[in-house]
């Protein structure tokens, strides 16, 4: 069980900066989130988009405020703990349980929810029986390519993972990409390999088609797609891929007894806490009257919940307000030497 | 003000008097319309505002505009039909629009 002052959930700019804030203080702090990398929605959804409402920062994209906030808090040595999503939530005496996927626990008197609008999974297949083959015959991500080695793979999505794993799968495997449209949304180039694997009969490309059933007992047989103009084809398939990218549920955070209102979360503007004493809410998922959905309104949340952490993580010492300008203390904790 | 019905997956019709100048994603979310999410607030950089236009109606409104599609991609059951309806800016001539929601958003 990992023992940590305040554990924060999502590691968006939110939660990079209420880590930030809790470390300038003197607290000790470990991040979770469910994606791969750090960044959050800056990350996942608009990296190369250009954000023009940060103070002091005229212009930069979603991964530059991302490396930005990972370069501030070098100093600090904070661990992440990526891939992981927080199931379940605990009140034990003064602190809580926290026990993720992956099966991670830590003990913790402050959990601060900085989750956005929760955590990233993949979209899936619409029709019900898809579920009946997933992670047997039917994935929405690859961990090892060789089961798919001379079998017949369908996969479907226009964008980059799409068309990447078709490129790459169809030297060994006979590959159906299946599209909604005509465009793609993948890289210009990467298209065009795709195109040309098309010319010569290595991939089969099916556009305005998508997914209707699928047919198998125990194992996977045959998919139904279905045309715009609702002409449907059969295509023989051993296995199913699907890249329709990420969407964002709300999850676990659902089942902590917290005051949910349309997906966001109800607290307080002084300590950003929720209706349960020491889970703070920070960033996009918080609501309360006024609530901006900006980045520039996480870090202020965030920095005030870092403070309210300070009572309950010390209950014994009085938590003084310092400028990074002028504190030594905090000097010493940034490493800075005068 | 111009009305806009919402119908949702299971029939149930909601027709709104809503502000030019906001969205359709805005007028449902104000009005407390259920099936539309709209996660991301209206940046166009999620699809859980996805509704359905019907063909009459369809070809009346402004043109998707780069990077709709893409996200469309992501929505639950798109169609041909499908829109992000924060894309949809409310005005006169959008006076009796009606969408259907899908059956959900996530």
């Amino acid at each position: 069980m990992i023992k940590t002052d305040a554990l924060i959930i999502g590691a968006g700019p939110t939660g990079l900066f209420t880590a930030h804030q809790l470390k300038l203080i003197g607290l000790n702090c470990e991040i979770v989130d469910n994606l791969d990398k750090i960044g959050g929605q800056c990350i996942e959804l608009y990296p190369d988009k250009p954000i023009y409402d940060i103070p002091a920062i005229p212009e930069c994209t979603g991964e530059e405020l991302t490396n930005n906030l990972i370069k501030q808090l070098k100093p600090f040595n904070i661990k992440f703990h990526l891939s992981e999503r927080v199931e379940e939530v605990k009140k034990n005496n003064e602190n809580w349980e926290v026990k993720t996927n992956k099966g991670t626990e830590f003990s913790t008197p402050n959990i601060i929810i900085a989750g956005g609008v929760g955590s990233f999974e993949p979209r899936k297949f619409s029709p019900k029986e898809c579920e009946k083959f997933e992670n047997k015959s039917i994935f929405y991500s690859i961990k090892d390519k060789t089961v798919f080695k001379g079998k017949t793979v369908s996969i479907f999505g226009g964008g980059d993972s799409a068309l990447d794993w078709a490129i790459e799968l169809s030297k060994d495997s006979k590959v159906n990409l299946i599209h909604r449209r005509d465009e793609f949304r993948g890289a210009q180039s990467t298209v065009d390999q795709m195109n040309e694997l098309v010319k010569s009969n290595k991939i089969n490309l099916f556009t305005k088609y998508q997914l209707k059933s699928v047919n198998g007992k125990d194992n996977l047989a045959s998919i139904d797609i279905e045309h715009d103009n609702k002409e449907v084809k059969n295509l023989k398939s051993d296995y199913v891929l699907g890249f329709f990218g990420l969407i964002m549920q709300l999850g676990p955070i659902a089942n902590w007894g917290l005051n949910i209102d349309k997906k966001t979360i109800n607290v307080d503007t002084e300590k950003f806490e929720t209706n349960q004493k020491g889970i703070y809410a920070v960033g996009d998922i918080c609501t309360y009257p006024g609530k901006l959905k900006l980045i520039l309104s996480g870090f202020h949340e965030g920095a005030l919940a870092a403070r309210a952490c300070f009572k309950l993580a010390r209950p014994n010492e009085k938590y003084r307000f310092e400028f990074t300008t002028s504190s030594k203390s905090i000097k010493d904790r940034l490493g800075i030497k005068e | 003000m111009p009305k806009i019905t919402y119908i949702e997956h299971n029939g149930k019709s909601h027709t709104i008097e809503i502000a030019n100048g906001l969205s359709v994603m805005e007028g449902a979310v104000q009005n407390n319309i259920p099936g539309i999410d709209a996660d991301c607030g209206g940046s166009m950089a999620c699809a859980t505002c996805h509704v359905y236009v019907k063909e009459e109606w369809f070809n009346k409104l402004p043109k998707k505009e780069e990077g709709e599609d893409d996200m469309l991609d992501m929505a639950f059951e798109p169609k041909t039909n499908s829109r992000l309806s924060c894309q949809l800016m409310v005005s006169d001539q959008l006076d009796g629009l009606v969408v259907n929601l899908p059956e959900k958003q996530v």
